[in-house]
């Protein structure tokens, strides 16, 4: 098995026609994800790349059912995407799109607590379950069938932890980029809890960076109930306090979320903790070698 | 965003939160006239900044006079501050705040901010006005009072009450204080705003509170929503390279050390500061040429970096996902041949099509070294920076 998503899983496009849809939809077809429909408003009716465009999710979702949904839509338009797509019925909402105001997000995620919809995102390179569905911008060469979950706030720090544990023949079973951004959906804990109840994740391998508390939270999560291997690897020793490195939530604010308190409560939760991004795969390698 | 403390107290007025008058000077005969037009005993003349602690550092004087007031204005205008906010080289004083000062009987600390941990708006108020916040939650996180806004329900009046209560405050100042409050939340609110604060909020003579200082950030996601915003920009208190990066659509920080970093992707770009730091040398930058680069964009990222004189070696770091390895090469080889360089530039190109990158640097320059691992690239990159010493 994996988490979340599978061969099975039905999914829709948001912003289906557009530069950034169309490329990653084409994309996540060649993965052979089942990819059923697109939503694009004023659309409707036509086709693209062989699928059914619909105005609206709520009729996407009535004719196809779809699972899940990802979204490609500029920034002033994402939060209202992700909440159509919770209001139609979709129970996971991938929303790649970075730049997002943050007051959007506070609004997005007041209405979604309401819901028992999942949301991955945004700011994310989504959520790929190898040779069974990609839903993202990750490349899917990379992946291999396997047993290990990955978990990153970063999406070419994924790829890294991808491509290590390839080469090391370890595999991935589902890999979740939950996204840059201070305010978004699934966290460290959201994961990694369905990667302990999954069978097929042996180990799991969770990339953090500085700002807010989420790996500190997860830390505490892992020691009290997580039995698997973790390896973790988290950015941002050398980042200036108060600067926003790149991603809106990489900041160091009045001396929290550094990357010292990050790493310290993960080492205390006995997590292998790496200091060099080159060495995730293999100090995974070694935990599942040594039992 | 930043802006100045003069455009942060035009918003507070606003939207009616007592501001001490003032009037903003660019020359030290405005001064005279502008302590004139405000009457009074007495004015604080303060150095127009993006960066607080200023006071501690000659930033903020009291003139006595009109005198006083063009003595301190001239001798502030057309100098650099330097606070423990700024780096060493200062932020330039361009204006400078005339401002009648207050009878001040208390000092105390309000700010307002998005809590990522709670998802909510929240003010932190503390009786210990005019302080450090860090520090006071540092030593005496007791004096330090939290409260969410539900995003639903607002600010309710309660609210109020429990902070006014912690600050000592009775009476009519319970309902001024309410007006604060609603006004930065309705503030944060319309315009985007990631962080308000007031540090002094005061209570004066007459028992009234009024916003001794005032320092608002925007959301920079938001920016393009709030054209009025925008046009309170002042890009000479921003890194210059910096904003010449934003132009070209790339995320640039700059540090002080001497290897140059330009990699795809905000965290691996952390990461390779981080290992270079690990590898014993000193990162001089942060720059992520973004998921989507291009040629022009790899070049204009060279050029940045480079433009900084302490840099003695470049580390390229790409992995290429959707974007192929042979594109950023590319990039690479047309930047050299606009910028002549001798600097070592070590390229460590992984994953699609990274054979045919670094087939196509091979052998091109000597300074030019393709790296298959990312460990190396790093040592090597701080033993020819440092060789280069």
């Amino acid at each position: 098995m994996s988490i979340l998503v599978d061969q099975n899983t039905k999914v829709i496009c948001q912003g289906f026609t557009g530069k950034q849809g169309t490329f990653h939809a084409r994309q996540a077809l060649a993965y052979g994800t089942k990819l059923v429909a697109g939503v694009t408003p004023g659309r409707g009716g036509s086709d693209h790349l062989g699928l059914p465009v619909y105005n609206t999710v709520r009729q996407a979702y009535t004719v196809t059912e779809a699972d899940a949904s990802v979204i490609y839509v500029p920034p002033f338009f994402a939060a209202d995407a992700i909440l159509e797509a919770v209001d139609a019925g979709i129970k996971l909402i991938i929303c790649i799109t970075e730049g997002i105001p943050v007051l959007h997000m506070l609004r997005v995620k007041a209405a979604m607590a309401e819901t028992d919809a999942l949301l991955i995102g945004p700011n994310c390179p989504g959520i790929i379950t190898p040779e069974a569905c990609k839903i993202g911008i990750m490349p899917g060469s990379i992946h291999m069938p396997g047993g290990i979950g990955i978990v990153s706030r970063s999406g070419t720090l994924t790829y890294e932890a991808v491509h290590q544990t390839t080469n090391q023949g370890l595999g991935q079973s589902t890999c979740v980029g939950i996204g840059g951004d201070p305010i978004h959906g699934m966290n460290f804990i959201d994961v990694i809890s369905r990667f302990q109840a999954d069978e097929q994740t042996q180990g799991i391998i969770m990339v953090g960076e500085i700002g807010g508390s989420e790996e500190e939270e997860a830390a505490e999560y892992i020691k009290n109930h997580v039995t698997k291997p973790v390896v973790a690897y988290i950015t941002g020793l050398t980042a200036p306090a108060g600067k926003r490195m790149g991603h809106a939530g990489a900041i160091v604010t009045g001396g929290k979320g550094t990357a010292e308190g990050k790493v310290a409560a993960l080492k205390a939760a006995g997590v292998e903790v790496v200091n060099s991004p080159s060495n995730m795969g293999i100090a995974m390698q070694q935990l599942i070698a040594n039992g | 965003m930043n802006i100045h403390e003069f455009q942060a107290k035009q918003l507070f007025r606003d939207y009616l939160i007592p501001v001490p008058e003032s009037i903003v000077v660019t020359t030290a005969a405005d001064a005279v006239v502008a302590a004139q037009t405000l009457a009074g005993d007495s004015w604080a003349i303060k150095a127009q900044v993006h960066a607080g602690g200023r006071g501690k550092v000659g930033g903020v004087k009291i003139a006595k006079t009109a005198e006083e007031a063009r003595q301190y204005t001239a001798a502030m205008l057309g100098q650099r501050l330097v606070t423990k906010q700024t780096d060493a080289t200062g932020l330039p004083i361009n204006s400078v705040l005339v401002e009648k000062t207050s009878p001040i009987k208390r000092e105390f600390y309000l700010s307002l901010l998005v809590d990522r941990h709670e998802e909510k708006l929240c003010f932190i108020a503390s009786a210990a006005g005019g302080m450090d916040i860090e520090a006071v939650a540092e030593e005496s996180p007791e004096k330090i009072i939290s409260v969410f806004i539900h995003p639903a329900a607002g600010l309710q009046f309660y609210q109020c009450r429990e902070i006014a209560f912690t600050l000592s405050l009775q009476g009519e100042q319970i309902k001024a204080l309410h007006g604060v409050m609603s006004g930065m939340i309705n503030l944060l609110v319309d315009k985007d705003a990631s962080q308000i604060e007031i540090n002094p909020l005061v209570e004066i003579a007459d028992d009234s509170i009024v916003a001794l200082d005032a320092k608002i950030n925007f959301d920079d996601n938001a920016l393009a929503l709030h054209k009025d915003i925008i046009a309170l920009r002042d890009t000479e208190q921003e890194d210059e390279k910096e904003n010449k990066a934003k132009q070209f659509d790339l995320s640039y920080i700059t540090l002080n050390g001497n290897i140059g970093c330009m990699v795809n992707g905000a965290g691996l770009a952390m990461a390779t500061m981080d290992l270079v730091k690990l590898k014993g040398g000193t990162p001089a930058n942060f720059l992520d040429v973004g998921g989507g680069t291009t040629t022009e964009k790899v070049t204009e990222a060279f050029k940045l970096i480079v433009s900084d004189k302490n840099v003695q070696a470049v580390l390229v770091n790409i992995f290429g996902g959707i974007v192929h390895c042979d594109v950023i090469a590319q990039g690479i080889l047309d930047a050299l041949k606009q910028i002549q360089t001798d600097l070592p530039v070590i390229v460590r190109l992984e994953g699609t099509h990274a054979e045919e990158g670094r087939a196509l640097l091979q052998g091109v320059a000597p300074n030019i070294i393709a790296a298959d691992n990312l460990d190396h690239a790093a040592e090597q990159a701080v033993s020819l920076a440092g060789a280069r010493l």
